[in-house]
């Protein structure tokens, strides 16, 4: 069950043995309180490739980019830049060292030229005065240099966001830069934007500079880098060379499962007796910008897992069925009736309920009580005037705390002083109170402890065999294994693999991420 | 009720009083003449009436995470509704109910800019800060509209069993919103959309309704106060009919526990705030000349909002340690 990792680390083969690595990073550990982020992880980048750093959630990959940018500093391991150690203390001086940074988010300023924005805080002044002229110049090199041919002068608001990504990267390369690092360019940029980026990555790479990219996407993974790092829970997993690291894999790696032997679960109940018609369907459910033809049944009484690598798509589907995006391609339909959902309070309505991934920004009310947290879906649904006595609110509280052995000193305890694990609970609560027919839980197992999490799982069964079907979305393959009844894989926000019954193993839906088809299909 | 919250308002109205008790020969003494109740602490629950109408609605909007700059605006419409509807020769009834309805629409009207239109609050109703002032001028011509009407007066100058008629309309006026917020829905719909309106969101509260409602009635407590002030000086006046008063407002509600960034409301508190504002306004009238009201207002009500703040109790603290 363990997944031991006994790959050994690829040994670096650099490209030209006889020049030392652009960046060495060697054990590097960096903790927060409660947290090691980082555990002795390495890395290297050279001059002239690119490379990848990979990793789910919580794996370190963001710690890591901080701490080489000088925005955290490392407790402990050491750092080489062209063999010489360096110890950045700030964004500002791994920017005069050479290591510039490019964020997910474009951080300019819309309404200023894209002149100004490349010089922005480093305008070139004589006699306190700006140089307009020196700074279109100057903007221009930065352009040239990235093989981009726009107008400098133009304002950055009206250039679309590759363009503006590529502004952002002109920007970070100062003339000494010597390495680029890429958060996530790619997370808002449709395929035309990602082959422009692509373009001048290459030509940067051809002048030398060594680039190193964080993101999601496997394809693009494998179509523009030449190693790939992967780390995982704040380990060092290994460093590979691209062209020989199978898919199936760098997936095994990434989320520390063995890709063969492990055993076949069998799932935790056998699949309830297909109903004559599902509870929801959608077909080729969709939004712009989300996700695409999705293809979706949930039964009464059914746990269909939604498995799928970070940023595949698998909490975007949820909000289309819970109405918090509204669709605009395919259709849905609730017990045969189809429906457009506007608003999670329509979809509450119609006997949907969703457990949020992000329980503190849109699940727990922190400062009400448990009583009250537990209660607001149910009281939402009956409305303004028929108020739930406060005697049948205690008698309702008292119940589902017992029921789901929520551990609260008492009912009237506000939310916010509760364990994760207990405030996932009360939240969960809050839905079994409103008794729906079709439950959405997102990560409901993030971040709390291995005895809560077994509860829930454990409540999940009890509830699909009570006939409420769930739609139940991890991260942890495990888990989707032992728990789903029929499991649904994304990838790159679209649905490329379904399976159910013994079909449903790890290695399959690895395959199905890695190959978009599950093994037993090939 | 939380107490605890209201420990320092609570403990400086207690002091203001203990002074007057020491050096304000009478504060404490009741006088029955003509049937009617008078003396001081009658005198300052009186003029509280407008800011305490004002505060319990204001604290619905802020427990929201919202404000509601437009009160004192909403005041001075009202007032010229009733004023010239009554000089108009309408029914007592028919004016009251005009003056009121129009107040409410006027909080809709923020309503639907804050609630369904997401305009933020400071936004919306600074709108109708400024353009319901304005209105109001129009209406009277920019003139004070008098009028005789016993009637009508009775609503700020009446008295009931002795006791000033305003101190029933606040006392109806708190009954009737704690009953709404304790009896239905609104409290907990209120208090979460406050607290987290996303999480709100997703559990089906209607988060944009809610606000709507907040605002409309702020804008009928407004329009109350309105009636009382205009009718206590036999007189619509639309430049100086509550003018400011949204600042006390807010203020009662901050010094009666509510937090200005939204979540729990305390109706009871914000009477009490802005009962501490006019006893701190009398009590310094009585004394010293009337330039000073402001600024001693200003430092007392600084030293409550101080000892409110965790931040501030802490360094006191720390010191407290350190020396």
């Amino acid at each position: 069950m363990s997944a031991s990792l006994g790959v050994p680390t690829a040994p670096p083969s650099p490209s030209s043995p006889e020049s030392p690595p652009l960046l060495v990073l060697r054990g590097i550990v960096k903790s927060f309180p409660g947290v090691k982020a980082l555990a002795g992880v390495d890395f290297t980048a050279r001059r002239g490739q690119i490379h990848a750093l990979m990793g789910e959630n919580g794996a370190g990959k963001s710690t890591l980019i901080k701490v080489l940018t000088g925005v955290h500093q490392r407790d402990a391991g050491e750092a080489r830049l062209e063999g010489q150690p360096i110890n950045p203390r700030s964004p500002q001086a791994a920017q005069a060292l050479g290591i510039s940074t490019v964020y997910q988010e474009v951080n300019l300023i819309p309404f200023l030229s894209v002149a100004e924005n490349i010089c922005l805080g480093r305008q070139p002044r004589r006699l306190g005065f700006i140089r307009w002229g020196e700074i279109r110049q100057r903007a221009e090199r930065a352009l040239d240099r990235l093989g981009l041919r726009i107008d400098s002068r133009q304002t950055l608001a009206s250039c679309s966001i590759a363009i503006q990504q590529l502004v952002a990267i002109a920007r970070a390369l100062d003339t000494s830069a010597r390495l680029l690092i890429l958060d996530e360019p790619t997370s808002s940029l449709d395929e035309q934007e990602v082959d422009q980026l692509f373009g001048v990555l290459r030509k940067l790479k051809a002048d030398g500079l060594g680039i190193v990219f964080v993101t999601h996407f496997l394809d693009q993974v494998y179509a523009i880098s030449d190693r790939i790092t992967v780390l995982r829970n704040g380990t060092f997993v290994g460093e590979f060379e691209a062209a020989q690291l199978p898919r199936l894999e760098l997936i095994s790696h990434m989320i520390g499962r063995d890709a063969t032997g492990f055993d076949q679960h069998a799932p935790a109940a056998p699949a309830p007796a297909a109903a004559a018609r599902p509870f929801l369907e959608a077909r080729q459910l969709g939004r712009k910008g989300s996700v695409q033809g999705i293809d979706l049944q949930v039964h009464s009484g059914e746990i269909v897992g939604l498995a799928g690598l970070l940023g595949s798509g698998r909490t975007e589907t949820a909000r289309l069925i819970f109405g918090l995006d509204r669709a605009d391609q395919g259709r849905m339909e609730l017990e045969g009736t189809p429906v457009s959902l506007r608003s999670p309070r329509q979809a509450i309505a119609r006997r949907l309920g969703f457990c949020p991934e992000d329980r503190k920004v849109a699940g727990i009310i922190p400062n009400l009580s448990v009583r009250e947290n537990i209660l607001l879906a149910m009281q939402a649904q009956q409305g303004w005037l028929r108020y739930i006595s406060p005697p049948l609110q205690v008698e309702l509280a008292d119940r589902l705390i017992a029921t789901l052995q929520i551990k609260t000193p008492h009912r009237e305890q506000p939310v916010r002083l509760l364990s994760g694990g207990n405030q996932q609970k009360v939240i969960l609560a809050r839905w079994l109170a409103a008794q729906p027919r079709l439950l959405i839980l997102d990560e409901p197992t993030r971040g709390i402890d291995v005895g809560a999490k077994a509860e829930i799982e454990k409540l999940m069964a009890e509830l699909a065999r009570d006939g409420l079907g769930i739609l139940f979305i991890s991260s942890d393959l495990e888990e989707i294994v032992r728990n789903s009844h029929r499991v649904v894989v994304l990838r790159d926000r679209r649905k490329i693999a379904e399976m159910q019954g013994t079909d449903i193993s790890e290695t399959n839906i690895m395959h199905a991420i890695a190959h978009g088809q599950p093994e037993a299909s090939r | 009720m939380n107490w605890r919250n209201l420990r320092w308002p609570l403990a400086a109205l207690g002091l203001l009083l203990l002074f007057n008790l020491v050096f304000t020969p009478g504060f404490f003494h009741f006088e029955l003449k003509e049937g009617r109740l008078y003396g001081s602490l009658i005198d300052i629950l009186n003029r509280a009436a407008p800011v305490m109408l004002l505060s319990l609605g204001m604290t619905l909007v802020i427990a929201t995470g919202g404000v509601d700059l437009s009160v004192g605006a909403i005041m001075a419409m009202a007032g010229a509704v009733g004023a010239l509807l009554i000089n108009a020769g309408c029914p007592v009834a028919l004016a009251i109910t005009a003056a009121l309805a129009g107040a409410t629409m006027a909080g809709l009207w923020n309503g639907a800019l804050v609630g369904p239109l997401q305009v933020p609050p400071i936004v919306a109703t600074l709108i109708l800060m400024v353009s319901g002032r304005g209105i109001a001028q129009l209406l009277t011509n920019g003139q004070i509209i008098t009028f005789e009407n016993r009637a009508f007066e009775y609503i700020g100058r009446g008295h009931l069993a002795g006791v000033p008629f305003p101190i029933f309309l606040v006392a109806g006026c708190f009954l009737i919103l704690h009953r709404s917020l304790t009896r239905t829905a609104a409290g907990l719909f209120i208090e979460a959309c406050g607290d987290n309106e996303l999480a709100s969101r997703y559990a089906g509260v209607h988060t944009r309704l809610v606000k709507f409602i907040v605002y409309g009635a702020s804008g009928l407590c407004a329009g109350l106060a309105g009636l009382i002030v205009a009718t206590d000086i036999k007189g619509a006046d639309a430049n100086n009919a509550g003018l400011y008063l949204e600042l006390d407002a807010i203020l009662a509600v901050v010094l009666g526990g509510t937090a200005l960034a939204g979540g729990r409301a305390h109706l009871g508190g914000s009477l009490l705030g802005a009962a501490l504002i006019q006893t701190l306004t009398t009590t310094i009238l009585t004394r010293v000349s009337p330039h000073f009201t402001l600024v001693v207002k200003s430092a007392v009500i600084i030293g409550v909002c101080l000892l409110q703040a965790p931040k501030f109790r802490q360094l006191v603290l720390r010191w407290r340690h350190a020396s």
